[in-house]
């Protein structure tokens, strides 16, 4: 059972941690910084944080002690641009997907077998590689190269990027990405090769001939079941769908009660049918339903839902959670979410109750739990 | 010799004194710059080498025109200032 939650916030990377009387916060490192993205690396214990400076760019540090100290390294970075390289243009603006880094998106450790692997998600739609820890970072061509990048555009931000890397743990070789908006990309060699994934997923915000198309997809998250990872999950922007062949094709859920918009997702990390969801009503209505915080909840792979409000406000609440501010422990009961208005919440019962660990934090970007290989 | 100063937020971050440098463009003075103070390089200038798009660089006072490959000339007793432009905050 986790005892430790890393909440990475807007000003600063909070550390929280279960007490005899609950939980609670306890200690701040980056206080003032903007720190979108948070990594904990079962295999050697490092925390890793990305900072996004807004007049410095972003940078990278890696805590070897449990958040006590920080040194600074590497940075994923976009080499220089072949000679002759037609960059592609950003068919929703007509602009040039810029070769510089705007913002580290995702962070994930390379699999059980290859201790200091790291992979980095970037906007621009770049994936990085590191097998040294973070010191040194390699863009992965084959990926950034592929012409059926070309289809990528922005959702929120205005380029497209990598918010989902997923390392199946029986083979690390195979790596499932998530872009948006550009689908759900598939690796079998590391990187060396894509295919496109993302069967029948639908795209509402596209023309019908183009519902379908898998390289237009905007997959807000996705999240694996640790023990059945061939199952996934994936909070899309205009619904929700499950995978059962490790994100080659889905399938669409209905959960209309209360919506089914939103951007964090959860997956037991045991049961391959359960998954958590945070709705908010809809891409241009982002806080949920009538000010109603809710949990969605399936155990039945997604045949049907519960709506958990036990612990959360039900009046005037005005809370969205980012995609990657939810996490779930290793036991499957214990999962905690913070909001862009800096509220964190946490059960210890799979979601039945919640309870509040503060309402004053800055706006959270990201929630990891430190999980014990 | 051109004297290059660094605004103060980003000494929060990184070891960048004022220093007296060769060079007679922003691009040599701030590359002799960053040989002295090599963890600042990353802070100001993106990973192509231009200038980050919210810091600003000002010689005697006048913003530099060049963002890209800092070819403005600068004179031996010209002063070079590292400055965060106030938007990106």
């Amino acid at each position: 059972m986790a005892d430790q939650l890393l909440v990475a916030t807007r000003k600063g990377l909070f550390t929280v941690s279960r007490r005899s009387g609950g939980w609670a916060v306890d200690d701040v490192a980056f206080l003032g910084d903007n720190c979108p993205i948070v990594m904990h690396d079962p295999r050697d214990d490092a925390l890793y944080a990305g900072l996004s400076h807004g007049h410095f760019g972003n940078k990278m540090h890696r805590s070897d002690d449990g958040c006590t100290t920080w040194t600074e390294i590497s940075t994923p970075a976009f080499p220089e641009m072949p000679e002759g390289y037609e960059p592609p243009v950003n068919p929703m603006t007509g602009k040039v997907i810029p070769w510089k880094l705007k913002l580290l998106w995702a962070l994930e450790p390379g699999g059980a077998d290859n201790v200091g692997r790291l992979w980095a998600g970037t906007i621009p739609g770049g994936l990085f590689r590191s097998d040294d820890r973070g010191e040194t970072w390699t863009l992965n061509r084959p990926l950034w190269d592929d012409p059926r990048r070309n289809e990528w555009f922005g959702g929120g931000y205005d380029e497209p990027g990598i918010h989902s890397i997923a390392v199946d743990p029986r083979d690390a070789d195979h790596v499932v990405v998530g872009v948006s908006c550009g689908g759900v990309w598939i690796t079998q060699d590391a990187g060396a090769s894509w295919t496109l994934g993302g069967k029948d997923m639908r795209a509402e915000y596209m023309p019908p001939e183009r519902a379908f198309d898998p390289t237009i997809q905007d997959p807000h998250l996705i999240a694996t079941c640790a023990d059945h990872p061939d199952v996934m999950w994936v909070q899309h922007h205009n619904g929700l769908f499950r995978s059962s062949d490790a994100g080659v094709s889905w399938t669409e859920l209905a959960c209309e009660t209360p919506s089914s918009f939103g951007f964090a997702v959860s997956a037991h990390p045991h049961d391959p049918n359960t998954a958590w969801f945070v709705p908010a009503v809809k891409d241009e209505l982002r806080y949920p339903t009538d000010g109603k915080l809710v949990v969605t909840r399936t155990r039945d792979a997604g045949a049907s839902f519960e709506v958990l409000t036990e612990g959360l406000p039900q009046d005037h609440a005005y809370d969205l959670v980012y995609r990657h501010a939810m996490d779930i422990d290793e036991t499957g009961d214990t999962l905690a979410f913070g909001s862009t208005t800096g509220n964190l919440w946490l059960t210890s019962d799979g979601g039945d109750h919640w309870a509040s660990i503060s309402s004053h934090l800055p706006p959270i970007y990201a929630v990891r739990f430190i999980k014990r290989g | 010799m051109p004297h290059v100063r660094v605004t103060r937020n980003l000494q929060r971050h990184v070891t960048c004194p004022p220093q007296d440098v060769a060079g007679d463009t922003v691009r040599a003075a701030l590359d002799a710059y960053f040989e002295l103070a090599p963890d600042a390089r990353g802070y100001v200038l993106d990973e192509h080498g231009g200038l980050r798009k919210h810091m600003a660089v000002f010689v005697n006072g006048t913003l530099i025109g060049d963002r890209s490959t800092l070819s403005d000339p600068i004179d031996e007793r010209d002063t070079i200032d590292i400055m965060q432009a106030l938007s990106g905050g």
